[in-house]
């Protein structure tokens, strides 16, 4: 190093030591620059396919609006409040299938929420730890059997066994009550409204248990032994301690739950029994958005008819649109809680 | 009955219940699982894999429906996954700063659990319409959008397990930032990335909605890309909506093959990493 430095002088007048160092300069830069620029290429190449995330929402927005134009123009407002469809008079009107929708998720989320806090409950608490995986990955499993079998397993051989010793019960036993009577009034035909909650039921419980046993898995063991110390049962310290200190991502994963119930096509298709009509009953057939869709689209004639079907996609597009990003906002918001935690 | 009786009586009332709660949710899965094996595993032989879709009231097999859906969901998972990839490596790697990286993170959630049906008729205002006829691209295209949420999640997942001093070791050898991800970072998460595109496999051999207005069905072979072609899950749809008994045997011995397949991708997935991979 020090007889560089003594040579240097001498060295930068005679020629050949120049363009060694040129050389040696055009070569480093030139290889900085390239990398640099592969670099950059790299960087805005990566960022393109996630800005195609941000258009692909775009799009289907844009698609759905423009394919929803007829109808909205010749609709208005009253799409909303209107129960008729009538292929034939060209009348259609989105209650019927929104509220199906709606009240199959409700029924979904009565039914899915405990049965998944209970579940969750076991697998953090009292499961032995070698089987808390196994019994995890179970549950799991049933989130990855798909909409289409649930239907079919539904249609085939649930529907027969709860239209003959179920529903008979429920029409008996609460159906006798005054009011909540007629909810669960008519045949016991085993497909409908309740069929398809109880089935969108089973397939929510995976995704609003897995949720809800992560986000208990989160609670710093500190405040549990805390409780447990002061003379808490497991039941106290997970109603108590537990559930507040997670509330927030409980919500967000039942929200998650309700989105998932709320799109689901292939299994309500099945069960719901398609029928455009208004009941009071949740024994009686009806329709949902999803179902609806996947029932007529294909067959649907006429301009105005594929619109509204199209106006029916944008409603339940928005619809779960807004619940998912509740409960995404909600875990975030555990989240970041989490992060401050440890 | 004096509080603390009452108290434990609550708690162990409350486990029971919890435990009964866990039997509901194995109960289901053994059910559904009973049923398949029972009414799929009779219909399973070998003209199953050999013959077309019959008409109602003759002998057929299923190996249209069993080809188009790999087909499709081949064409869906090469397209869709080298873009989940780099969106993936873009939010994982470039995220930290700016508004894109939480902005695509945020819709990428939500599209992942959106309902699959919408996606459908996306394409089908897109594609079919301009195109006016009904094809197998189409139907491509449709699970390629469902792949891409699935991909990025976990690609994202996996390379911020990727510790930082790795990067940093290859950036103090002189690496330039390119080199140091594609070789270093995406080399270490290789077997997580590969999870994910398992599990986008699994999801996208059962989805029956964004075909039904894609591509559709047929009743016959066809190699053509650009023709309705026959897929599993719309098949098994079709003859299970329908009054014909044999239609009935070929939608059960349809429905177990796919069962069997999306659950043993999905068991494959979980053993390829040991960590828990979320399923929201």
């Amino acid at each position: 190093m020090s007889a560089v430095v003594q040579q240097g002088p001498g060295l930068a007048k005679s020629a050949p030591a120049a363009t060694i160092a040129t050389m040696f300069r055009t070569i480093t830069e030139g290889s900085l620059r390239k990398h640099h620029q592969l670099d950059v290429l790299f960087r805005h190449a990566t960022r393109l396919f996630a800005f195609l995330v941000l258009a692909l929402l775009m799009g289907i927005l844009a698609s759905l609006l423009v394919g929803s134009m007829p109808a909205i123009r010749a609709f208005g407002f009253g799409f909303f409040v209107s129960a008729e469809w009538n292929p034939v008079t060209q009348q259609f009107g989105a209650l019927v299938p929104v509220v199906g929708t709606l009240v199959t998720s409700a029924i979904a989320l009565m039914i899915g929420i405990p049965v998944s806090f209970g579940i969750a409950l076991f697998l953090t608490e009292l499961a032995p730890i070698w089987l808390r995986r196994p019994l995890g990955t179970a549950i799991e499993l049933l989130a990855a059997i798909p909409s289409i079998i649930y239907g079919m397993w539904g249609l085939f051989i649930f529907a027969p066994v709860f239209s003959e010793h179920v529903q008979p019960l429920l029409t008996k036993t609460l159906g006798s009550i005054p009011l909540v009577g007629l909810l669960f009034q008519g045949q016991s035909m085993g497909i409908g409204v309740l069929t398809a909650g109880i089935i969108l039921a089973i397939m929510v419980i995976p995704f609003i248990a897995s949720v809800m046993r992560d986000v208990f898995e989160i609670v710093p063991a500190v405040l549990k032994e805390s409780a447990y110390a002061l003379g808490s049962t497991t039941w106290e310290v997970v109603w108590n301690v537990v559930l507040p200190y997670t509330k927030v991502g409980v919500v967000g994963g039942v929200m998650l739950g309700l989105g998932r119930a709320l799109g689901e096509t292939m299994a309500v298709t099945f069960v719901i029994g398609n029928a455009h009509r208004l009941s009071l009953s949740i024994m009686e057939p009806g329709n949902s958005i999803a179902s609806a869709l996947a029932n007529e689209f294909t067959e649907a004639v006429g301009d105005l008819y594929l619109s509204a079907l199209i106006e029916l996609g944008l409603i339940l597009f928005l619809i779960t649109f807004v619940v998912l990003a509740f409960s995404k906002l909600l875990l975030m918001r555990l989240s970041r809680f989490e992060g401050l935690q440890t | 009955m004096d509080i603390y009786t009452r108290r434990l009586t609550t708690n162990r009332m409350n486990l029971i219940l919890s435990m009964l709660a866990m039997l509901f949710g194995l109960f289901w899965l053994g059910w559904i699982l009973f049923t398949l094996f029972h009414l799929g595993l009779g219909a399973i032989s070998a003209k199953l894999f050999l013959q077309m879709t019959p008409p109602p009231g003759s002998d057929g097999g299923l190996l249209n429906a069993i080809a188009g859906s790999l087909f499709m969901g081949a064409v869906g998972t090469l397209v869709g996954t080298p873009i989940g990839i780099m969106a993936g490596i873009y939010l994982a790697e470039f995220g930290s700063r700016g508004w894109l990286a939480p902005a695509t993170r945020f819709i990428n959630d939500i599209l992942l659990s959106a309902p699959s049906i919408v996606i459908g008729l996306f394409i089908y205002e897109m594609y079919v319409v301009q195109v006016r006829h009904f094809s197998a691209w189409a139907g491509a295209m449709a699970l390629a959008l469902i792949v891409i949420p699935v991909v990025i999640r976990t690609t994202e997942n996996m390379l911020r397990l990727v510790p930082d001093s790795l990067r940093e070791a290859a950036a103090a050898l002189g690496a330039p930032q390119w080199k140091i991800i594609t070789l270093v970072t995406v080399r270490a998460a290789k077997s997580g990335i590969l999870t994910g595109i398992l599990l986008a496999v699994a999801r996208i051999s059962g989805e029956t909605a964004p075909l039904l207005f894609t591509a559709l069905n047929n009743q016959f072979w066809t190699p053509n890309m650009n023709s309705p072609m026959a897929n599993l899950p719309v098949v098994i749809f079709q003859f299970a909506m329908s009054p014909y008994d044999d239609w009935h045997r070929l939608a059960w011995a349809g429905a177990l093959l796919i069962t069997l397949g999306v659950l043993a991708l999905n068991i494959l997935a979980r053993v390829f990493i040991r960590n828990k991979t979320p399923i929201y």
